[in-house]
């Protein structure tokens, strides 16, 4: 489904990504972490060309990402994305915010979208805030509202960017709880994230990324129990101390 | 005080039969339509330029960084001058012609008045875009938003929301600036104020009338852009919309 190949990219002198590749299979959920400023969210930020890069290639359901003549348009209409900070568009409510995509960009009528959003909104437990406007809501709820978005395009796959990490510690799991439903209902999924018991549960593989290099792509099993590079065990060990 | 107040002088006839209040009401209604007439003008050609000078195409941020700095460098009585005298000379001769002879005064008060406004608008809509987090365009994108659609429906709606106070500001100073276009010939309200005085010397009454007909105007727009901004409230938001004038 994305395959990244041989994918680098520095500003200047500064490498931000050196020859990365990995890739994500139809139906595979691939946890991407690493410490701050490794390069993970840059590497998903590529997958859909939110990112330039400088060298490699990255295709996405066999169309090439960085080609010439790729519409990226209609590249990202097909690949969902959620964002750290949310990202609804405040200005709307959030019935509009999961229709308008749907009809300025797949051509949807008015009400085929708001039926589409309601049930999906429905399906994230925000069926009663349709009404409402994004300030209104939690940040779980907008990260929900959020998800639900993304999924009114009918996405052959999602990218996650730290989904979790702004979010206060008691809103993390009502959006785990809709991503582990999505895992375990087949959609790809490629996700940038601190949450190790999301990996455990759901991944089926997880990559270590540091210095922009891709330090660690193992099996889940392989990854947490036995990380063969130092740098993925330190990395651990810190975060699972607690 | 041994001024002679006369409140009656503006029931009495002038030289061309029209009596002194009709002058001003003319005047008032010349000035409202250059007024409006320049600041639709402004709004649409300052968003164009806002807006291209926050894309990623060099061209379009140097075309409207150029414009910027021209049009607030240079006095806004001078832009009159070369839109109503300078211009028209550098036109083909045909189309300078028509521009001198055809086109009404107003029309060229307007273009003159809302390209100068333009320049200020653009500079606010700038900022209110830049203002705007990366992320909501990302978001637009990741959607499948071309570049335009992410200005169409995410960055611009929340853009103005922001700028809205400082928009108000400006619509209120198309208002008073449109005053300087009696020197181009504009037969509007401070014009007909200048007449009145020479005609009747009632100075004081004429310049308190004067006064006030403008705050009146400039207050009516405040009022109404005051309105706008309530009902375009976003709920649940205090970043936006707030902020007084």
């Amino acid at each position: 489904m994305i395959e990244i190949n041989n994918v680098s990219k520095w500003y200047d002198d500064f490498r931000v990504l050196t020859e990365c590749t990995t890739r994500v299979a139809a139906g595979e959920v691939v946890v991407v972490c690493g410490p701050s400023g490794s390069g993970k969210s840059t590497l998903i930020k590529c997958v859909n060309a939110l990112e330039p890069f400088n060298e490699g290639s990255i295709t996405v359901d066999g169309t090439s990402v960085g080609a010439r003549g790729t519409s990226l348009p209609k590249l990202r209409a097909r690949v969902g994305m959620v964002f750290q900070h949310f990202e609804l568009f405040p200005h709307m409510s959030i019935t509009d915010n999961l229709a308008i995509a749907q009809i300025k960009v797949l051509g949807r009528g008015r009400d085929e979208a708001r039926q589409k959003g309601l049930a999906l909104l429905d399906r994230v437990g925000l069926k009663a805030h349709a009404d409402k406007f994004p300030g209104q809501l939690s940040g779980g709820q907008q990260q929900r509202v959020a998800i639900a978005r993304a999924l009114a395009m009918d996405p052959i796959c999602m990218l996650f960017d730290e989904p979790t990490s702004a979010l206060d510690p008691e809103m993390i799991n009502e959006v785990l709880d809709v991503m582990v439903e999505l895992a375990q209902e087949g959609m790809t999924m490629m996700c940038v994230t601190h949450e190790m018991g999301f990996a455990r549960k759901v991944a089926s593989r997880v990559i270590f990324m540091d210095h922009g290099h891709i330090v660690e792509d193992d099996d889940k099993d392989a990854f947490f129990g036995n990380p063969h590079s130092e740098r993925a065990r330190q990395f651990l060990d810190k975060i699972l101390q607690h | 005080m041994n001024y002679h107040w006369n409140w009656q002088f503006f029931l009495q006839q002038t030289d061309d039969g029209l009596r002194y209040y009709e002058w001003i009401l003319s005047g008032l209604g010349w000035t409202t339509l250059v007024s409006l007439g320049a600041l639709a003008l402004a709004l649409v050609v300052g968003s164009a330029l806002g807006v291209m000078r926050t894309t990623e195409r060099r061209a379009l941020v140097l075309i409207g960084d150029s414009y910027v700095d021209l049009f607030r460098n240079i006095p806004l009585i001078v832009q009159l001058f070369l839109w109503f005298f300078v211009v028209p000379e550098l036109l083909p001769e045909v189309l300078g012609m028509w521009v001198k002879q055809q086109l009404p005064y107003v029309a060229t008060a307007i273009v003159g008045l809302g390209l100068y406004t333009a320049a200020r608008i653009a500079e606010q809509v700038k900022s209110g875009i830049q203002s705007l987090s990366r992320g909501q365009r990302n978001a637009g994108l990741a959607l499948g938003f071309t570049e335009w659609q992410t200005y169409r429906f995410v960055r611009l709606p929340m853009a103005y929301r922001i700028v809205l106070p400082a928009l108000t500001s400006e619509a209120m100073n198309v208002f008073k600036n449109s005053s300087v276009t009696y020197a181009v010939g504009m037969l509007e309200l401070y014009f007909q104020y200048k007449q009145i005085i020479e005609k009747t010397s009632q100075v004081l009454e004429i310049t308190l009338v004067v006064t006030l007909l403008y705050v009146v105007l400039a207050f009516t727009m405040n009022r109404l852009l005051g309105w706008v901004e309530r009902r375009t409230r976003v709920p649940g938001l205090i970043a936006a919309g707030q902020g007084g004038h």
